[in-house]
């Protein structure tokens, strides 16, 4: 199936989401149409910017329930990029609010607390701990580059690779059909591109 | 560890790459769509584009930056001429990740304060542009032809309050001379503020990147001038600084 869902919810970079996944041989449907993500099979959830910003766009769109279901329910292969990851979690506690996620995978986004400055913008190693269909051929150590300011505290079964800023964190995450990413694989130049491809390809 | 980041900066015109001394004296060095090309091969961490006449002409060439940012896998942050969340919209549709925001920065701050609240501070860089004068730093808006009158320190204050994600500081007095940042300067900004700098202006060899990095403590150097003017590019700059023991992606 070479046709992917990405998720259009009015927040940041799409276009270069959407360019990537057609360099690498498929086709990308930018779309918020509830039918439409009801028939995908395999999602992309992209996205900079806040967690309770990014929740309220879901909510007004009215494409919570059907997104959750098709990651729950239909199980199908989905990928959150940065925000996008963030928002799979319980909660997110971002703009000092208290905002629920889509509740897909255990676990809060909270701030970087370490003294270095933020936000971690940048490219920075990446510390596989699981090798995985998502890390094939991607060397460990390989530099991503990242643009946030909080961090996924997930369970630990849950880590597949980690990334240090002042403290490690969590920079790709995988549970069942779900997996999420804290860098920006399309804007990663080569490494980027074979995550993306890796997930492509499940 | 994070990565000093060796970021190119393209001044455009049109379809035109542009490079001038201290905002004048604007020369054509080559082609928007080449330059992309060869910096997307030479794998750089990271690119800044700045429409120069953009903030003049009070229009934005979405089309023109939607055509080059398919071709850009790398981060892209483009500036030049945005006034409002509309545009800042219509340039993440386009393809960048952040947006570089000089004039409409100083002219109003609580627009700041709204891009931030919409698009996350990772998006938002405020770019400042400072000249030397009477031994006082003044602030430079519209690409360095008016004079602010206000100290660049009291306006640093005032800004990083908002908490933008990146302040990029370019020295008008060193832009385009290759001849070395303002190193002094940079490294009482970065002592004093805690938020991440991309310093501008001045670079002419590898050492000049190396001397600013080391002495100022700035992850982030940004230049344009000696990759059109000399036969560095940024990875000769990053193997260079390599052999010098700072961290940066080859």
């Amino acid at each position: 199936m070479k046709e992917i869902v990405v998720i259009d919810y009015d927040i940041g970079n799409v276009d270069s989401v959407v360019s990537a996944i057609k360099i690498l041989g498929y086709k990308p449907l930018l779309t918020n149409n509830k039918e439409i993500i009801y028939n995908a099979k395999k999602i992309i959830m992209p996205g900079q910017g806040s967690f309770d910003f990014g929740m309220k766009k879901i909510n007004e769109l009215g494409i919570l329930e059907t997104i959750q279901s098709k990651i729950l329910n239909d199980k199908i292969p989905t990928l959150g990029i940065c925000l996008g990851m963030h928002l799979l979690a319980k909660f997110g506690y971002e703009n000092n609010v208290e905002t629920r996620g889509l509740d897909c995978i255990d676990g809060k986004v909270k701030k970087i607390e370490t003294g270095e400055r933020l936000p971690h913008i940048g490219w920075s190693e990446n510390y596989i701990k699981i090798n995985d269909e998502i890390t094939k051929d991607i060397k460990d150590k390989s530099d991503f580059y990242y643009a946030h300011s909080f961090y996924f505290d997930c369970e630990e079964k849950n880590v597949i690779a980690n990334s240090i800023y002042g403290k490690k964190f969590p920079s790709i995450i995988k549970k069942n059909n779900i997996y999420g990413v804290q860098f920006h694989p399309e804007k990663s130049l080569k490494n980027g591109l074979k995550v993306l491809n890796n997930f492509l390809n499940i | 560890m994070q990565k000093i980041r060796i970021i190119p900066t393209i001044l455009f015109n049109e379809e035109n790459i542009v490079k001038g001394k201290k905002f004048e004296s604007w020369r054509k060095v080559g082609s928007l769509y080449q330059a992309i090309k060869i910096y997307n091969l030479r794998e750089v961490d990271e690119l800044i584009f700045l429409d120069i006449n953009s903030t003049r002409k009070g229009n934005i060439e979405y089309k023109l930056i939607d055509d080059f940012a398919d071709e850009c896998f790398m981060p892209l942050t483009i500036g030049g001429g945005i006034k409002n969340l509309e545009n800042i919209e219509m340039l993440l549709r386009s393809g960048a990740d952040k947006v570089c925001i000089n004039t409409a920065a100083f002219n109003d701050r609580d627009f700041i304060t709204q891009a931030i609240k919409v698009f996350g501070s990772q998006c938002i860089v405020v770019s400042i542009d400072y000249k030397k004068l009477n031994n006082d730093l003044i602030v430079f808006t519209n690409s360095g032809k008016f004079n602010t009158g206000t100290n660049l320190f009291k306006y640093l204050d005032e800004i990083i309050k908002l908490a933008p994600g990146e302040i990029m500081l370019t020295s008008i007095d060193h832009d385009g001379m290759m001849s070395g940042y303002d190193i002094s300067n940079l490294k009482k900004i970065n002592e004093k503020y805690s938020i991440p700098i991309i310093a501008s202006g001045g670079a002419g060899n590898c050492e000049d990147f190396f001397k600013m990095i080391y002495e100022t403590g700035i992850k982030a150097a940004a230049a344009a001038s000696i990759y059109h003017f000399t036969e560095f590019t940024p990875l000769d700059v990053k193997k260079f600084l390599k052999k010098k023991k700072i961290n940066v992606r080859i």
